[in-house]
């Protein structure tokens, strides 16, 4: 079955083209053909994982595609556990999202090109898990953030969907600049970008460590961009602008994750290098202490979601970087399965109300039970509420930094919990409980179709339960199938389960206290500490930061540098255009006056003595004949004289 | 009667032939002035031969030839006078000088 | 001694424009399928020539040799290698192409496709030239149609476009003119047989490759255009006729390329390492300052144009790695900037024809309007700002790997070039946006959407951008033996 595994983004490649050139017209045809493909894959990914899990060695499939005498560049595919994981796990979440869009994206007028960009996106996602070199998830790397920018701006109408994704490609691009460059050096370093090989020597020392760190961290880079983390978060939020169900799939569960899953792979390097892992560390510590920080006060349901999912991105990074390759996973995992229900639950929320805003919203836990239900559920898990599966993969991060000794990012991430608690039951409270707030948009709220609300309850399940295989009881839990080196086993620590229980659950009994009994007042609060208010609600002011400091800049760079080009070097040229053009008038001047003055000079004087010459010719034969017989009158007179 | 005084006459008859060819106005008196000019030489043909060479006719061979030639080229001469009489009507030799420059 | 393909490629366009210019001047129809079918003749021959290529051998092959002019050691000698062959499968396309996208001309008809077929004449010969008179007679042979099409079908400021390109042109190739009488009178046995001269490359001396270098240098970096000699093309590309634009970007570019490749390198190895950073820097700047000046672009044209440049920086990046994947990458790079912005060229004329206008910030939301067109349109878009899955991206990719692991070129520059590609993503992305994105300009209501002769002209380009692309596999085996021999040839 392995050998095969291509065939799992093959098919939705296949959906891709089909749409594209065949069945764009139709909706129907194009809806369920990509949804048929992705269960294909879905299928297909459990079949590998099922194999995986029989046998975990890593297996390595490569096919040449540049291949020169001197320089050779094959594609690979790489599967081994955490592959396997991934697959199923992206599959999964695109099959329930597409799905579900059935029922979110009907009556749109570009519903068949929806499908198709979905179709396009699980291939490149699949594509990018399945990779083997980093060269080849390079590509898929880059694919899916086109992906991301065709759906994020998908409805390019709105001025600011455009934006968004414009912002959402330039940006991560920036992020694979770092990522290209460190493909470059690592290429010289190690001589070839596969994976196997690279971990391979490293593992042997054969490559310096200063090359390690500094590859890894170019690579990383790419991570920031793909994963939003700081200083390259100001994209997520933007890319709300798209249809939720993308927000759900690309930018929640499975394409942000990309450079969580990258970091992963570039384990054998952050172990190896403790430069790199404390930046990636530090990176992810303070990335989900900022976001969280700002989820406290955003009033857009998607954009709390989105520094949510920002957030629990930099714990995953956070967990990575501390060496915890099998709780950074499991997180990812259980987080895509969460994230991907809260934003679902969102779309459900605003597929009944057609609005963004929660100041807008309150009560429709009345009258959208199933929704209502689901949310809580999934927002019990991203807080950490035992035994829901939030909790188990949280703790597993706590205990890393636990066992590693670092103490502060350990703080760090609980304040971090805290705060996910808080805002995640701020939006609970505020959407479904209290009184509706804007009675007209509360009257016309009601359930969702059922295409929509099955994806959710299947969502709620697996928010419950995924967690349960990482249970540190279990003798042959995730820890032990996904792994790096050695099979994870952590005991379980009571003290941070405790712990990272009454954190979750303070953070909960706050925001209940403010948002549902209404005892302490959330805008005496922000009128106390107005200041800090402000800078959260402004979000640190990074955009404006970044317009200021490299956009406009920029822009003002470009219009120089054209009036450069056209007021130096084209100046220049036609200056030397002119120039020369100056130079022949000259000529000109001197050729008439001189050169030609001399020519028509001498024609002029032989002219001039032929019109005086002309005039002895009278026609008068008398006269030619008196002037013979002069001649001859004074030859003969000089004979004789 | 000496060579000389044939010599005389014949240099009188060509200076008047040659006063008549430069002066006249009409075309025929020019040809008859040519014409005086021919006897000129005629004359002296004859006389140096007389002269000179008595028992030879070489000069008198001559003139006849000078006089056939005259009456071909009078010939000739009054046909163009009489056709510019046509086109010009007149003969005052003037008037033909179309041929300069 | 078998059939002599590439004559028959490079004058059968010349029997066409007789043949066209012995049409009657009022059966304009007539003259466009003449002129298809002269360029469609020299396409299938090219596809031959692709199939019959042996990549494995990095010989030269269709070799034709005949006496010419003896006493001066002038020959026809023609003859087609890795470098080439693409080449001139890639001037047999866009000309067909071109002449299809050319059938909307309406004035002087008979002039313009008599020219255009000239020019694909001229352009046949430069790529197949192995004698340096036969090289420097095709050479200026493509100028003067070029002048034509330019200052008789142009904009309104063709004149002074046209003369520009033409002296600018000019200018070089008397340099290479005066670099070509040296290598003949300097060299033992006095030949313009290129393939001599290259054999005979390790008898110049340092000083002589030096002092010569320069010269064919500054030939070809106008035509490529190399920054700062670029200024030509922004002029010459807004006010030239759509489908001349094509070929302008499309293959006189190239020239520039293919001359350093042909002539410059080989013969002055010495030469190529001496010069390798400045010519980087070149590469450099243009890359950056191309991209940065695309960005300030209002016309729409004009911005495909200063593309150009930045993406020509990204070759000639190539070019001074001195290695085989950068050439590589050079060589992909023409091949796929030949196929990309010869399709945004089009794209760019089909908009016109139906707007009047190239001004950028004049449109917006037509992806609501022409939505196929904004398909293809953000296809050639992605393909000329480098993503994977589009012939751009292995190309730069390539030429990034052949610097970075050159000795010749310091890794600053890789680093710039990459930023390059982040300031051509932001520009790319910014023109899409403003044209096509964002609420629809209701002003545009008339617009239609591209129609079936316009697919038919971009659908070639768009199956060779993916293909290579996704599989650049074929091109590498026909590159690859002719560039590692190269690189022995200079003795690396």
């Amino acid at each position: 079955m392995l050998p095969y595994s291509w065939l799992i983004p093959a098919l939705p490649l296949l959906s891709f083209v089909l749409i594209v050139f065949f069945l764009i017209r139709s909706n129907k045809a194009s809806s369920y053909t990509s949804i048929a493909a992705i269960l294909g894959s879905l299928a297909l990914s459990v079949a590998v994982l099922a194999e995986v899990l029989g046998n975990p060695q890593p297996q390595e499939f490569a096919i040449n595609w540049i291949f020169m005498e001197s320089f050779k560049l094959p594609m690979v595919m790489y599967i081994d556990p955490l592959t396997a994981v991934m697959v199923v796990m992206v599959s999964l979440v695109a099959s329930l999202i597409q799905i579900y869009s059935l029922g979110y994206m009907h009556g749109d007028p570009r519903f068949a090109r929806y499908y198709a960009y979905m179709s396009l996106f699980a291939f490149s996602m699949l594509g990018l898990v399945v990779a083997g070199s980093f060269f080849t998830m390079f590509i898929f790397w880059e694919l899916v953030g086109l992906t991301s920018y065709l759906l994020i701006g998908f409805w390019f109408e709105k001025k600011i969907a455009s934006d968004a994704g414009k912002k959402a490609f330039i940006t991560t691009k920036i992020g694979d600049f770092g990522f290209l460059i460190g493909l470059l050096v690592m290429f010289f370093a190690a001589g070839t970008l596969n994976m196997a090989e690279i971990f391979d020597k490293v593992h042997h020392h054969e490559i310096a460590l200063g090359t390690i760190t500094a590859a890894g961290l170019l690579m990383f880079c790419g991570a920031i961009g793909k994963s939003a983390q700081f200083p390259l978060h100001v994209w997520l939020p933007d890319a709300m602008e798209g249809p939720t169900p993308v927000s759900a799939l690309i930018h929640a569960a499975t394409m942000v994750a990309a450079g969580v899953y990258l970091t992963a792979r570039l384990m054998p390097l952050v172990i190896t290098s403790h430069t790199m892992a404390m930046v990636v560390a530090i990176i992810g510590a303070f990335t989900a202490l900022m976001a969280a920080s700002i989820g406290l006060v955003q009033n857009d349901i998607k954009r709390v979601l989105a520094y949510s999912t920002i957030s629990q991105l930099g714990y995953m990074i956070l967990a990575l970087g501390m060496g915890g390759y099998t709780a950074g996973t499991f997180h990812l995992m259980t987080h895509a399965c969460f994230k991907a229900l809260l934003f679902l639950g969102a779309g459900s929320v605003i597929h009944a109300v057609h609005t963004n805003d929660i100041q807008e919203m309150g009560g429709l836990g009345r009258k959208m039970k199933t929704t209502a239900a689901t949310f809580f559920i999934a927002s019990f898990s991203i807080a950490g509420i035992f035994p829901l599966s939030g909790f188990w993969s949280k703790d597993e991060i706590f205990a890393v930094a636990w066992e590693g000794g670092h103490y502060i990012l350990l703080v760090v991430a609980v304040l971090a919990a805290f705060m996910t608690a808080f805002y995640m039951f701020r939006l609970c409270f505020m959407v479904f409980t209290g009184k509706p707030r804007d009675q007209e948009k509360y009257d016309h709220a009601r359930e969702s179709p059922k295409n929509m609300t099955i994806p959710l309850v299947i969502l709620a399940f697996l928010s419950i339960t995924v967690g349960w295989v990482g249970i540190p009881w279990l003798k042959h839990g995730y820890g032990s199938f996904v792994f790096f080196e050695h099979p994870h086993h952590v005991a379980p620590n009571y003290i941070l389960m405790v712990i990272s229980t009454i954190v979750a659950l303070s953070g909960i009994y706050l925001a209940y206290l403010m948002y549902y009994k209404g005892s302490i007042s959330p805008v005496k609060m922000a009128e106390r500490f107005k200041r800090i208010y402000r800078v959260l609600f402004n979000k640190y002011y990074f955009d404006e930061l970044y317009m200021a400091t490299i956009i406009e800049p920029t822009y003002r760079l470009t219009e120089k540098l054209y009036k450069f080009d056209l007021g130096v070097i084209d100046w220049l040229v036609n200056f030397f255009g002119d120039f020369t053009v100056f130079l022949s008038w000259i000529q000109e001047r001197f050729d008439t006056y001189v050169v030609d003055g001399a020519v028509n000079g001498l024609g002029y004087t032989i002219r001039a003595f032929g019109g005086g010459l002309r005039r002895i010719q009278t026609g008068q034969l008398q006269n030619y004949a008196f002037v013979i017989f002069l001649g001859l009158v004074v030859f003969i007179l000089l004979r004789f004289l | 009667m000496t060579l000389y005084h044939y010599l005389i006459l014949s240099a009188i008859l060509f200076v008047i032939g040659m006063y008549g060819l430069l002066t006249r106005r009409n075309a025929v008196g020019v040809l008859m002035s040519i014409e005086l000019m021919f006897n000129a030489a005629n004359i002296n043909f004859v006389a140096f031969s007389k002269f000179i060479t008595p028992n030879e006719f070489i000069g008198q061979i001559f003139s006849i030839f000078v006089i056939t030639i005259a009456a071909a080229e009078a010939a000739v001469g009054l046909a163009i006078v009489l056709l510019i009489y046509r086109n010009y009507k007149g003969i005052e030799v003037d008037n033909i000088n179309f041929m300069k420059w | 001694m078998d059939f002599p393909i590439l004559t028959y490629m490079t004058f059968i366009p010349l029997l066409g424009m007789i043949v066209v210019m012995f049409t009657r001047k009022e059966s304009v129809q007539l003259i466009r399928w003449e002129s298809a079918f002269f360029s469609f003749i020299p396409l299938v021959l090219s596809i031959v020539m692709l199939a019959k290529y042996n990549g494995s051998v990095p010989d030269f092959q269709f070799i034709e040799q005949h006496e010419w002019i003896p006493s001066i050691g002038i020959s026809y000698f023609m003859g087609a290698d890795g470098i080439s062959v693409p080449m001139l499968f890639l001037t047999a396309l866009l000309s067909f192409v071109s002449i299809v996208a050319s059938f909307n001309i309406q004035e002087r008809v008979k002039e313009y496709f008599a020219f255009f077929l000239l020019l694909e004449t001229g352009m046949m010969g430069v790529f197949c030239a192995l004698d340096f008179f036969l090289f420097y007679v095709f050479w200026e042979v493509m100028l003067v149609p070029m002048y034509f099409l330019i200052g008789v079908w142009g904009g309104p400021r063709k004149e002074y476009a046209a003369i520009k390109f033409f002296l600018y042109t000019l200018f070089g190739s008397v340099f290479m003119l005066v670099g070509i009488l040296v290598l003949y009178f300097a060299v033992e046995p006095h030949t313009l047989n290129m393939l001599t001269l290259i054999e005979y490359n390790s008898t110049y001396t340092h000083a002589f490759q030096i002092v010569l270098f320069p010269l064919f240098f500054i030939a070809f970096a106008i035509k490529v255009p190399m920054w700062p000699f670029h200024t030509w093309l922004p002029d010459a590309h807004v006010e030239a006729p759509t489908a001349v634009s094509v070929i302008l970007a499309g293959i006189l570019l190239k020239m520039g390329l293919y001359g350093l490749l042909r002539i410059g390198y080989p013969m002055f190895p010495e030469a190529a390492v001496y010069y390798a950073i400045p010519i980087g820097v070149i590469a450099v700047i243009g890359i950056v300052y191309g991209a940065l000046v695309s960005m300030a672009q209002k016309d729409l044209k004009k911005l495909v144009a200063y593309s150009s440049v930045s993406h020509m920086g990204f070759c000639v990046l190539g070019l001074a790695a001195l290695s085989v994947t950068g050439f590589a990458g050079c060589v992909f790079q023409m091949f796929s900037h030949g196929c990309l912005t010869g399709a945004m060229f089009l794209l760019v004329g089909i908009l016109y024809d139906r707007a009047h206008t190239r001004e950028i910030a004049a449109f917006g939301g037509l992806g609501v309007k022409l939505p196929l067109y904004t398909g293809i349109f953000t296809l050639f878009a992605m393909g000329s700002l480098g993503l994977p899955g589009l012939s751009g991206f292995v190309s730069e990719f390539m030429i990034f790997i052949g610097a970075f692991g050159s000795s010749f070129v310091p890794t600053w520059m890789v680093v710039l070039a990459v930023l390059g590609v982040v300031l051509t993503a932001g520009y790319i992305l910014r023109m899409v946006q403003r044209i096509f994105l964002g609420p629809f300009n209701t002003k545009w209501e008339g617009l239609t959407e591209i129609n079936g002769r316009e697919i038919f002209t971009l659908v070639p380009l768009g199956i060779l951008t993916i293909l290579v692309g996704v599989y650049p596999k074929p091109l590498v085996d026909i590159i690859s033996a002719t560039l590692e021999n190269l690189i022995r040839v200079m003795g690396m």
